[in-house]
């Protein structure tokens, strides 16, 4: 297991990662939900493990300007999640919550809207991370949240880099939220490759070779 | 008629005047530019991280700074650009959140720059000009015909190095 790499990935051990991260995203809908106080529905996330040349078009291309939010995790598992989500539907988000009416999709966000920002991405990543450690029992920490708004590669290039030391593939979760608006939110799971291990342990697929 | 070539992440590729290359939204990752000013050969690499002898699955070539860069010049020469007249320009490196621990994966962004900078001088290749470090993505496109290298950042203007 010490050398797993997500490069050769079985389809079982995907179905797994799949369908811990349609839960983490279904958990993050509601959480979402509540935040803005109105229904969201969610459409069936998608799980992509992608060369690290075709993220960007994933996104609508690589200087997409898009929002993302960075927690680090700590606890049985080291690692860092990522919430993605273009700056259009960042702004939505934004003037909900603050409910200080729509500004236009270019405005920029000033220093309260940013840390409202951080704190839709703390609560949706936070709910993704409690149900994960439900499911596997593992303790999870997250940091503080960090936020940066910018081409859609650039801010990929931070995980991209941490799974380029493990090997060729970046797993992505795309998750599409509609309440007036269609949404389209990314996650993106970033254990070290003993946490991809460990989460698949504890639920009981460690003795499966890959 | 002129075309842009683009190079994605953890790629390389080189072109010939009047051709330009480009890479989008360079974050952490530096994009090195090469050309023979006389041949006007040139080529761009987008590399992620600093060094293949770190890491245990290095076989992705244009994916570290010091595999990346002999490839690239290795490809630019093969092309007929003379090795001795290679020059350099570099941009990215950027550090994308203000996110400070002691965890050097973090700071990633310096250390690709200054792998990339021991490299080329190692190789004996000049960098003219570098636009590096800070905290915001670049898009580069750069020109072999007069080694214009133009970057593109969200709410700046566009400047050439």
């Amino acid at each position: 297991m010490g050398d797993m790499s997500l490069d050769n990935l079985s389809s079982q051990y995907f179905d797994v990662l799949k369908e811990l991260g349609n839960i983490g995203a279904g958990n993050a809908t509601t959480a979402l939900a509540q935040m803005i106080g109105t229904k969201v529905d969610m459409s069936v996330p998608q799980v992509r493990l992608l060369d690290f040349k075709d993220v960007g078009d994933m996104m609508g291309g690589a200087e997409q300007i898009m929002a993302g939010i960075y927690l680090a995790v700590e606890g049985d598992i080291d690692g860092s999640i990522m919430f993605l989500l273009n700056k259009n539907a960042a702004r939505h988000l934004v003037d909900k919550l603050m409910g200080t009416g729509h500004k236009p999709d270019e405005a920029d966000f000033d220093e309260v809207e940013l840390s409202a920002l951080k704190e839709v991405g703390n609560i949706i990543t936070g709910s993704y991370l409690n149900s994960l450690s439900m499911m596997t029992n593992l303790k999870l920490v997250p940091s503080i949240p960090f936020v940066a708004i910018d081409m859609a590669g650039a801010i990929l290039s931070v995980p991209a880099i941490q799974f380029g030391m493990m090997g060729d593939k970046i797993l992505l979760i795309e998750t599409q939220f509609f309440d007036e608006l269609k949404l389209s939110g990314y996650f993106i799971l970033l254990p070290d490759m003993d946490g991809y291990t460990k989460i698949l342990t504890s639920l009981g697929m460690g003795d499966i070779s890959i | 008629m002129s075309q842009i070539i683009k190079v994605g992440m953890a790629d390389l590729n080189i072109c010939v005047s009047p051709d330009g290359i480009t890479t989008l939204g360079l974050g952490s990752c530096v994009g090195i530019a090469v050309r023979d000013p006389v041949t006007k050969i040139g080529g761009l690499a987008h590399i992620m991280l600093p060094d293949s002898k770190e890491i245990k699955n290095n076989s992705n070539i244009p994916k570290f700074a010091d595999t990346g860069i002999e490839e690239l010049i290795k490809r630019i020469v093969a092309k007929g650009a003379s090795r001795q007249r290679l020059v350099a320009k570099i941009a990215g490196g950027a550090q994308m959140f203000a996110f400070q621990s002691g965890n050097s994966a973090m700071r990633v962004g310096d250390r690709n720059v200054q792998a990339t900078l021991k490299k080329l001088k190692e190789m004996n290749i000049p960098v003219l000009a570098q636009d590096t470090g800070d905290s915001y993505g670049r898009t580069v496109i750069f020109y072999p015909e007069n080694g214009n290298f133009v970057i593109r950042a969200v709410g700046k203007p566009e400047k050439t190095i």
